[in-house]
């Protein structure tokens, strides 16, 4: 009866690189249809550009599934990113700003999301109410006094609301569902319903571009700043106290709470992350567009959690990797580029890209299969 | 820690209790349930606040304002529920919460030399640290537990019905372990049904029924039956109704009859008008068997055969068949918490074209019949206390008109009086010549109320045997594995 029940060895060492292997053969099969159009480096740095972007709201997107939540905020936090940093360059800002605003404004909405969760949605409602009163009346009555009216506003409500309200915990589900709506309409009325075009060449587009020579021949920049931010994230899941809080929490909410584990501020920073890589993305799609786009990086949401689960993780959280989320990106990247070089229609790559995500999640049943 | 003193208000849960633990020594808490046992452990850990009374740790008052705040201060609960995070490794669920980090980085040298230290106090040294707790057993998984209430200090441990998921050298294990926490000078609050037990393990004992502390004493001081009755108070006698009975024509017959893990080639023939009990430990069984009878678990040899059909079925034919089951999960299985008691009442057996009006008229009957206390049948079941969500839950099989009634722990955590109750339709069904088999972990009920009991071991069904020629001690050794079941 005390004998742990321990699965085979080499059924453990298959499960964790499962997903590897479904890469390694997605790739060989494609490599052996098409030769080497497929196989050749061009190709897979293209490959690798492509895949950059969504990998990287993907990497933050793994530690909330984690964590037992999900974000479905994801495409409209990378189109209201390209904007804001479209909008700092116009106003004839730095880049190192315009990104750094753009990663900032993202991190915020991931804080109020958060803090939504959480139980706060009293007082980041207070505060959005006395944004949203500043902005409105930036013109009838000069900025000074609508910064000053705002403010005020925005305390009152973050000190009043609560007493009224009280603390009501929202699921992820809802919270990002409405933030999916809202932050799209923030983007179009930040960009006044069109793209937001920038002026010459600014530098940040070549993270987007394979290069000629050193580094960024190899591939492009946007694709290192992928690879530092997974070493970054993996690290930080295995070796950090918030790490292991976050699959704590996403293993058993009521173990962690108990055993003292911070849930709640442990779950703002979660958001606050995630959705500071989505804005990490943004910069990469800003680049990728050379403009700032309320319309773009549409669908996003669900190609992320896509990429997570079938890099192995759990919806019901306590389980996931970062490099499980690269590969299960880099495979739907795979599928795109190989059924288009094969000639293959949209709509066949589509199908099979659903097809994969069951498969995968139907693997990852199969394993967690005992007795 | 002495002197723990609390009331609560209008539904008086518990009145006046008195609790004393002494430094270095085991205490047992005893009580039906029911008895407001649960409700003084949430109070001393701090998941409840009293409404009066007092409690004090070590001569200072301490007054825990959450769970976290009384691990904090050194009181560490152990529910029979256990509290793993299932994902994490062995080590981190030793010290989650209490991880050595220097700056965000998290030491695992440190962290695995202190969970090992830990392990090493409760004696399984030997447990690979890395390995996700998930995958330990049960009793692996308790022990780790208890070396987390060590890892941080605990000076107050309460476990909660410790054993009842565990095999017997297990329980062996356990009890060492806690003569080993005493000898250091660690308070341990034992709560646990079985007086064997209680008298094996703990020095001393307090008593409660119906919210009041009613004994409290030195264990080797007191019988058996004193406790007993201390617990059960004068009721004993009309607790369990018994009216003569005559079994009839087969009703339920089972030939072999297995499922994919459990249960193993049972073989059982229930007759109308006839209680028949399974025992068991928890884990041994009984309830996939319940399961696989009704159809919710595949079967995969042997026979079934209700009265004149036989073989495998799903249960939506059962019912039609005339079988009806309870779950042992009320709340996530049994009933639909949101809806009203009518439309639960009446869920198993409903016309295709039905109104509110009609299905609160055809609850009515039973939810008298079954004294339900409730405002009316289109109040929301949830809202109604556990013992009448019960009732109902029963009277869902006589709307069904089933001649089988298949009930899993139909009793858990439920108050006396509705028990009671409960107890009587029972004693009526049987009498009025339907079958019924119980599963129960509890003891005296079955043998108050049930004809024949038989005991499920690991997946296997010991004969079922004239409730006169059992007792708790004979069953506990059956079910324990301890004593091989002979025909």
């Amino acid at each position: 009866m005390s004998e742990p029940s321990t699965a085979h060895p080499l059924r453990q060492a298959f499960g964790r690189l499962g997903p590897l292997l479904g890469l390694a053969a997605i790739w060989s099969l494609f490599a052996v249809l098409l030769g080497d159009s497929f196989w050749g480096w061009d190709n897979q740095r293209l490959m690798l550009l492509q895949t950059a972007i969504v990998g990287t709201a993907a990497v933050g997107a793994t530690v909330v599934i984690i964590s037992a939540g999900i974000d479905l905020s994801v495409g409209s936090a990378i189109a209201l990113g390209t904007v804001v940093i479209a909008l700092c360059l116009g106003a004839g800002l730095p880049e190192v700003i315009a990104g750094a605003a753009g990663v900032l404004a993202c991190a915020a909405v991931g804080a109020w999301i958060g803090a939504a969760i959480t139980g706060r949605i009293a007082q980041v409602g207070g505060v959005t109410l006395g944004a949203a009163l500043a902005w409105a009346t930036a013109v009838p009555l000069g900025v000074p006094l609508a910064l000053t009216l705002g403010a005020g506003v925005a305390a009152a409500g973050f000190l009043l609301l609560p007493r009224f309200i009280g603390s009501v915990e929202l699921s992820p589900f809802i919270v990002t569902l409405a933030m999916w709506g809202a932050l799209r309409g923030l983007a179009k009325g930040l960009g006044d319903n069109q793209p937001v075009y920038v002026d010459g060449h600014p530098a940040m587009l070549d993270l987007m571009r394979n290069g000629d020579e050193g580094l960024s021949a190899i591939a492009a920049p946007g694709v290192y700043v992928l690879a530092a931010l997974a070493v970054a994230f993996a690290w930080m899941l295995r070796n950090t106290r918030f790490g292991r809080h976050v699959f704590a929490i996403g293993s058993n909410e009521q173990t962690a709470r108990l055993c003292g584990v911070q849930v709640e501020r442990t779950k703002l920073w979660i958001y606050a992350l995630a959705s500071a890589t989505a804005g990490l993305a943004a910069i990469l799609q800003f680049a990728y567009l050379g403009m700032g786009d309320p319309t773009t990086a549409e669908g996003y949401e669900l190609k992320v959690i896509a990429a997570v689960v079938i890099g192995g993780a759990s919806l019901t959280g306590g389980e996931g990797s970062i490099l499980g989320t690269l590969v299960g990106a880099f495979i739907m990247t795979v599928v795109d580029n190989g059924c288009t070089k094969l000639g293959l229609e949209n709509w066949v790559q589509e199908i099979v890209t659903g097809a994969i995500i069951l498969v995968a999640v139907a693997i990852d049943r199969v394993r967690h299969r005992r007795g | 820690m002495r002197g723990v003193s609390k009331r609560f208000g209008a539904t008086v849960a518990l009145s006046n209790v008195d609790l004393e633990v002494r430094p270095g020594e085991v205490h047992a808490l005893l009580g039906e349930n029911g008895a407001g046992k649960s409700t003084l452990m949430k109070i001393l850990s701090g998941a409840l606040a009293p409404d009066s009374g007092t409690l004090e740790l070590d001569g200072e008052r301490y007054s825990p304002s959450s769970p976290l705040d009384g691990r904090r201060a050194g009181v560490a609960m152990i529910y029979q529920e256990l509290s793993i995070a299932p994902h994490l490794s062995v080590a981190e669920n030793v010290l989650l919460g209490v991880e050595p980090t220097r700056g965000l980085r998290v030491l695992w040298g440190p962290l695995r030399d202190r969970a090992r230290d830990a392990l090493a106090r409760v004696g399984r040294a030997d447990i690979d640290l890395d390995q996700p707790a998930g995958r330990l057993t049960i009793a692996d998984q308790q022990l780790v537990e208890i070396a987390r209430s060590i890892a941080l200090g605990a000076r107050v441990v309460v476990l909660d019905e410790p054993t009842s998921s565990l095999a017997q050298e297990d329980v062996e294990r356990l009890f060492r372990l806690i003569g080993e926490l005493r000898d250091r000078g660690t308070s341990v609050v034992y709560i646990s049904h079985f007086l064997e037990e209680v008298r094996a393990v703990t020095d001393r004992y307090t008593v409660l029924r119906d919210g009041e502390s009613v004994g409290a004493g030195v264990t080797a001081e007191a019988t058996p039956e004193e406790l007993v009755a201390q617990m059960v108070g004068r009721e004993v006698a009309e607790l369990y109704p018994r009216s003569p009975r005559q079994p009839g024509a087969p009703a339920l017959v089972l030939d072999r009859f297995g499922g994919r893990a459990h249960p193993d080639a049972v073989d059982l023939q229930l007759h109308r008008g006839e209680v028949v009990g399974l025992a068991g430990l928890v884990g041994a069984g009984r309830t996939e068997l319940l399961r696989a009878i009704f159809g919710l678990d595949p079967v995969v040899r042997g026979d079934v055969r209700m009265a004149h059909v036989t073989g495998p079925s799903s249960p939506g034919n059962r019912w039609r068949q005339g079988v009806g089951m309870v779950s042992e999960d009320r709340k996530r299985e049994g009933l639909a918490l949101g809806l009203s008691i009518a439309d639960n009442l009446t869920l198993a057996r409903q016309r295709t074209l039905l109104s509110p009006r009609a299905l609160a008229a055809e609850s009515q009957p039973w939810i008298e019949k079954l004294g339900v206390r409730c405002r009316d049948a289109e109040q929301t079941i949830g809202s109604l206390s556990g013992g009448n969500q019960q009732k109902v839950a029963i009277a869902r099989l006589l709307h069904a008109d089933v001649d089988v009634l298949l009930l899993d722990e139909p009793t858990r955590g439920i108050d006396v009086g509705s028990r009671a109750e409960i107890y009587r339709v029972i004693d009526e069904l049987a009498r009025a010549g339907r079958a019924i088999l119980l599963v129960s972990s509890y003891l005296p009920e079955l043998l108050g109320t049930c004809d024949r009991i038989a005991v499920m071991c690991r997946g296997r069904l010991g004969p079922a045997r004239p409730v006169a020629d059992v007792d708790e001690h004979s069953i506990l050794l059956e079910a324990t594995g301890a004593r091989e079941a002979t025909a």
